[in-house]
């Protein structure tokens, strides 16, 4: 009972990108054709609203469900992995139109075929896990 | 009472503007940040790997992968959400694009496939869309037997994995939370993930989607 609430955050989540569309290639081709303003509307407001919510738990307003101030990480500054790695990453989010996200949405929603999408995805962070030692990060 | 429950119905199967992504998003987050945890869907693909046993072939892998099983969660959610909102709350079951994206699409197609009101939300045959032109038909099995699926399926799969492990976050983990959190660094991964999309979209991808077999 302690994991349900989870799925209910995560329910929200997937229903939600299901009826923006964002879980629709046909919405991301038209994202980086600069065809619509919806995508990065989407993506916009969401970044806006949870910069105010992350700051209200930064700066202690909102404290977490355990009484403490939320422990943010600063994310380290290794340049090359976020530019090749956000590369690939991008690569891949244009080619299938799908993300890491929505991927467990369109499975769910009965795209079966999304079993060998996550598959695929699992084998390439394997992949990453493998080989990190020689990447440039 | 059921005319009220078939208002609120139809009004949430209508398609959502873009401002409820603020929301949904928002919403998302804060549970999230609330219940002490970070928001990144991508972690997951990580942590099944390790439940699959690979701690034994790279120490990326061995940690405490029970930990993250909260996160897993989150993606079984996610899972029943989009098979609720496909199955009961889909609408029309269009994506409703602009006019320039569909002759993009037909473009691409090289024939006159779609008009604005034809464009279906998802392009596999197999569930929901039975009038889908053949052309746009990706995500079913049957598209797996084909050169351009298995490209789309498998090597966009593996991309996806690799590259989100590689950067340290997907679109949730950089260009929600690390953007939330004015990181520098997910600014860097963002711009890399739309480097990335742009090449895909404009260079490689109309010559994968015209693979005939």
């Amino acid at each position: 009972m302690k994991l349900f609430k989870y799925m209910v955050v995560g329910f929200m989540f997937g229903f939600g990108m299901w009826k923006l569309e964002a879980i629709s290639t046909f919405r991301i081709i038209e994202m980086f054709h600069f065809q619509s303003f919806h995508m990065y509307g989407i993506i916009m407001s969401g970044v806006i609203i949870g910069i105010i919510i992350t700051q209200l738990f930064k700066k202690g307003k909102v404290k977490t469900i355990q009484g403490i101030t939320h422990p943010f990480n600063d994310k380290s500054h290794e340049w090359w992995r976020y530019i090749l790695g956000g590369t690939i990453f991008g690569m891949g989010w244009a080619l299938t139109g799908v993300c890491s996200g929505m991927m467990f949405v369109l499975m769910g929603s009965g795209y079966t075929v999304f079993a060998i999408f996550i598959g695929s995805a699992m084998l390439g962070t394997f992949a990453y896990g493998y080989f990190r030692k020689v990447l440039p990060h | 009472m059921y005319e009220i429950l078939e208002q609120i119905h139809a009004f949430i199967s209508q398609p959502w503007p873009w401002w409820m992504g603020g929301i949904t998003i928002g919403t998302t987050l804060f549970l999230l940040l609330y219940f002490g945890k970070d928001f990144g869907l991508s972690a997951n693909l990580r942590t099944m790997c390790a439940a699959d046993g690979a701690g034994d072939y790279a120490d990326f892998f061995d940690f405490d992968w029970k930990k993250q099983g909260w996160n897993l969660m989150v993606a079984l959610g996610a899972m029943f959400g989009g098979y609720i909102a496909a199955n009961y709350f889909g609408g029309d079951g269009m994506a409703h694009v602009s006019q320039a994206t569909v002759d993009t699409l037909n473009n691409i197609a090289e024939e006159n496939l779609l008009t604005i009101s034809t464009v279906p939300l998802i392009p596999g045959k197999d569930v929901i869309h039975n009038n889908i032109p053949a052309f746009w038909n990706l995500y079913s099995w049957g598209s797996l037997f084909t050169l351009r699926g298995l490209i789309i399926i498998v090597g966009g799969g593996f991309l996806i994995g690799f590259g989100a492990r590689y950067a340290g976050g997907c679109t949730s983990g950089h260009a929600i939370s690390g953007l939330a959190d004015l990181q520098i660094p997910s600014l860097v991964a963002v711009i890399g993930f739309f480097t990335g999309g742009l090449i895909m979209t404009w260079l490689i991808l109309p010559h994968i989607l015209r693979i005939a077999f």
